[in-house]
């Protein structure tokens, strides 16, 4: 073989695909199919006019974005009951990290909620130094927040287009996407990747912000807002999406909390939760920013909640773009921190330092933890449990959709089956993140 | 997190420790965090004290743990009840060890609603039962899935083909 | 094609023709018309996104009509992991979808199951449909979507019509009777 080996033509061979799976194309019988021979004539069929009806949404459904399933009963238009399943893009994140090292675990967190990565990095890393007691550079603090921030308007981005878009307004999301390439831009020119960042590294960052980074977001934040401005412009007067999102998936507060909501959609039915005025970290106290709710708790709020953050995102930016002081990128301490080349190459210490981080990787002490931090969705929260080893004994984490599609099957029985589509693109459930 | 909660976790455990008593088995404090353990008998009681007398209105997780070679063992397995006061901004986890050969754990589905998917994903992955619960199905993994992804026995790349469609009916008329 | 000089119109009131072979006529329609159905599963399908988006613009290549039925499409584009749940659906999927059908794994969950080598994933959908063009990286970067569907275009043009080899749907159901 050459070793351009990227894209591979292969030809298939008749037979051998279905002969490896356990099914081929003929196990499916489950429907019920007119032409087939074994068909009974006789067969009583229920009377179609009192009978309920019973219809499968998903799993590969385009409005469920990623996947899972309703199964509902339905009364003419009306969803008499539900079901919901989940599971389709269970990926086995907690039982594969209990053979990976503590700083393997970071590429991974990119792919619980996948439109906002760098978030979830950051959520691990707080996470493992406030195990291991570290204090990271007040430098690396606020290019974290610069960047969250970032991320968090890039993941409402994605959250409102989509649910704008399914419910039949493309513009907006082209308007929303044009304005992420750009910040996408941003994080490539200081991640190297697309989507998957992997930028943080537990006690700093992977390396340190490229020449004239700052000035490319300033003058990137300047296009943010009219993007924001032409959808609000389209959206929150709109006939249409006023009809079809207000007064639908309502939920109160104290419902809300019952079912272990946080984030922007418990925000949306009042509660004014948000962990960084709370329990601020990074410095968030610091920062001149409100946290937007709603009334209503329904599916205009959570929209209309998200659109707001966006703009309170962009004041923290600005705030935040400003005060990144010279310093250090990483914490001084040789049981996180890799030392410099230089020294590798001239010090037994710091080769043996070297190896040893490489090999056996970081090593928290023995114990438990709990640590949370607020990402676009909401709480994420990375349970650790660590036997002072080099591999994570067993990590739990704590989606912040995994609660608020349980509530799915509540918020969706006694409406419509259009309403499945503006509810779900409020709760913004990503995949990644809810069945990991 | 910069606030600091040991007062209030200290005044919290005294309260726990004398409305129980020997339902308390240990403390953990570890890392500035506060969690009980307590037995299996007590333990529904101890999460509804905490949710009406102190508030803790968000059960924000429910944790299944294989304690197979962990130093600090008790019982095979532990159920971690995770919750957050919303009005007092206060976290406490309550733990429960459950034995092997029996794996009945009372739900906390009647006390919070978040409890009813936690509790069957600590199902699936470890196999408890928890007593009361209105659905205890499997949820991520697919419904001819033999055994519990979790626990510390199951090989890594233990994969079972699905090949047919989940009937939902129990979910579908599960009580709201 | 080619247009045969001794066909062309002699004078500008008469009709031209174009002459060509039915199979290349066929090739090109079905090379610049892929309609795609995205089986967006994951983070490839956000990528997925901005490969359809203005930036990128997959138009270009004839291939920006998404279809989410399988009925209407030609192409499979499978981004993202398909676990051993998600299995018989991406299966069943595949089985509706008319000829001529082409298989684009995109990604390396969908091409090898990635770093997720565990109990869930399924390692490669290539054993469970057969598959055109593999698109290797998580996420793949837009322009190598572009290329893979470039790829496909060349592979439609040098297949021969209107079998391109592969056994249909009830050939294979017949088959499978017989060793049965």
């Amino acid at each position: 073989m050459s070793d351009k080996k990227t894209i591979d033509i292969q030809q298939f061979v008749p037979g051998e695909g279905e002969a490896r799976a356990p099914y081929s194309s003929v196990d499916f019988d489950n429907d019920v199919d007119l032409t087939r021979d074994d068909f009974d004539e006789g067969l009583e069929l229920p009377d179609i006019n009192t009978a309920p009806m019973y219809v499968n949404i998903g799993p590969t459904h385009p409005a469920t974005h990623g996947t899972f399933r309703v199964y509902a009963q339905l009364e003419g238009e009306t969803i008499e009951k539900a079901g919901v399943d989940v599971g389709y893009l269970h990926r086995g994140f907690e039982k594969i990290v209990e053979i990976k090292q503590y700083g393997q675990v970071i590429p991974y967190t990119d792919r619980l909620n996948y439109c906002s990565g760098l978030v979830n990095n950051v959520a691990y890393c707080k996470a493992m130094e406030r195990m291991m007691g570290l204090e990271v550079p007040e430098r690396t603090k606020m290019i974290r927040v610069i960047i969250m921030e970032i991320q968090r308007i890039m993941d409402h981005m994605i959250c409102c287009g989509a649910v704008i878009v399914d419910i039949g307004a493309l513009t907006n999301f082209w308007y929303f996407f044009n304005a992420r390439e750009r910040l996408n831009d941003l994080l490539e020119a200081l991640t190297g990747a697309r989507l998957t960042y992997s930028y943080m590294r537990i006690g700093g960052l992977a390396w340190d912000l490229p020449a004239g980074w700052r000035e490319n977001v300033k003058a990137v934040l300047k296009e943010i807002p009219p993007a924001i401005a032409d959808v609000r412009g389209l959206v929150a007067k709109n006939r249409i999406f006023q009809d079809r999102t207000r007064g639908v998936g309502v939920i109160s507060g104290d419902d809300a909390i019952s079912f272990g909501w946080t984030g922007p959609c418990l925000r949306a039915s009042g509660p004014d939760l948000d962990l960084r005025k709370v329990r601020p970290y990074y410095g968030y106290e610091t920062f001149d920013f409100d946290v937007p709710v709603g009334a209503n708790g329904d599916s205009y709020d959570r929209v209309m909640v998200r659109i707001a953050e966006m703009e309170e995102s962009l004041k923290i930016i600005h705030q935040a773009i400003d005060r990144v002081p010279d310093g250090p990128i990483s914490v001084d301490d040789k049981r996180v921190t890799l030392p410099p080349k230089h020294r590798v190459h001239t010090s037994m210490e710091a080769l043996i330092n070297h190896f040893k981080l490489v090999i056996e990787g970081v090593k928290p002490p023995a114990g438990r933890i709990y640590d949370a931090t607020e990402t676009p969705n909401g709480e994420l929260g990375f349970y650790i449990i660590s036997d002072g080893s080099g591999h994570p004994y067993r990590i739990k984490v704590r989606p912040p959709c995994f609660y608020t599609m349980n509530t799915l099957k509540f918020l969706i029985e006694g409406g419509m089956v259009a309403d499945i589509v503006a509810i779900l693109g409020g709760l913004n459930v990503v995949a990644g993140e809810l069945d990991r | 997190m910069s606030k600091d909660n040991t007062a209030r976790h200290d005044a919290l455990v005294a309260e726990i420790k004398q409305q129980f008593g020997a339902g308390v088995l240990d403390v953990d404090r570890s890392f500035g965090d506060c969690a009980v353990i307590v037995t299996r008998d007590v333990v529904h009681d101890v999460l509804a004290y905490l949710k009406h007398q102190h508030r803790f209105n968000l059960l924000m997780d429910v944790v299944g743990i294989d304690c197979m070679n962990l130093p600090s063992y008790r019982e095979r397995f532990e159920v971690s009840y995770n919750l957050y006061s919303v009005p007092d901004d206060l976290r406490v986890r309550v733990e429960v060890p459950v034995p092997e050969l029996d794996m009945d754990v009372p739900t906390a589905t009647d006390l919070w609603k978040s409890a009813n998917w936690g509790e069957r994903e600590a199902f699936e992955m470890f196999g408890f039962n928890f007593v009361g619960h209105p659905c205890l199905k499997r949820l991520l993994t697919h419904h001819e899935f033999k055994g519990h992804p979790l626990r510390k026995d199951y090989p890594v790349m233990g994969g079972q083909w699905c090949s047919s469609t989940s009937d939902m009916t129990e979910e579908l008329n599960e009580p709201r | 094609m080619g247009i045969d000089q001794s066909l062309l119109p002699a004078t500008k009131d008469e009709a031209g023709i174009i002459t060509t072979r039915l199979d290349e006529i066929v090739r090109w329609g079905r090379k610049n018309s892929l309609w795609p159905l995205p089986f967006g599963t994951a983070c490839c399908a956000i990528e997925f996104m901005g490969v359809v988006s203005s930036k990128f613009d997959i138009s270009r290549f004839g291939a920006e009509l998404v279809r989410f039925s399988p009925r209407q499409s030609d192409v499979i584009l499978v981004a993202g992991t398909i676990n051993y749940k998600l299995a018989p659906v991406l299966k069943r999927i595949y089985d509706q979808i008319a000829e001529p059908k082409y298989v684009i794994s995109m990604g390396a969950c969908a091409c090898s199951g990635g770093f997720y080598d565990n109990y869930a994933t399924v390692q490669g959908i290539e054993q469970i449909i057969p598959v055109d063009v593999f698109i290797p990286g998580c996420p793949p970067r837009p322009e190598a979507i572009l290329d893979a569907v470039m790829k496909l275009q060349e592979r439609i043009d040098t297949e021969p019509v209107p079998s391109r080899g592969r056994p249909r749907r009830h050939e294979v159901v017949e088959k499978m009777k017989d060793t049965k």
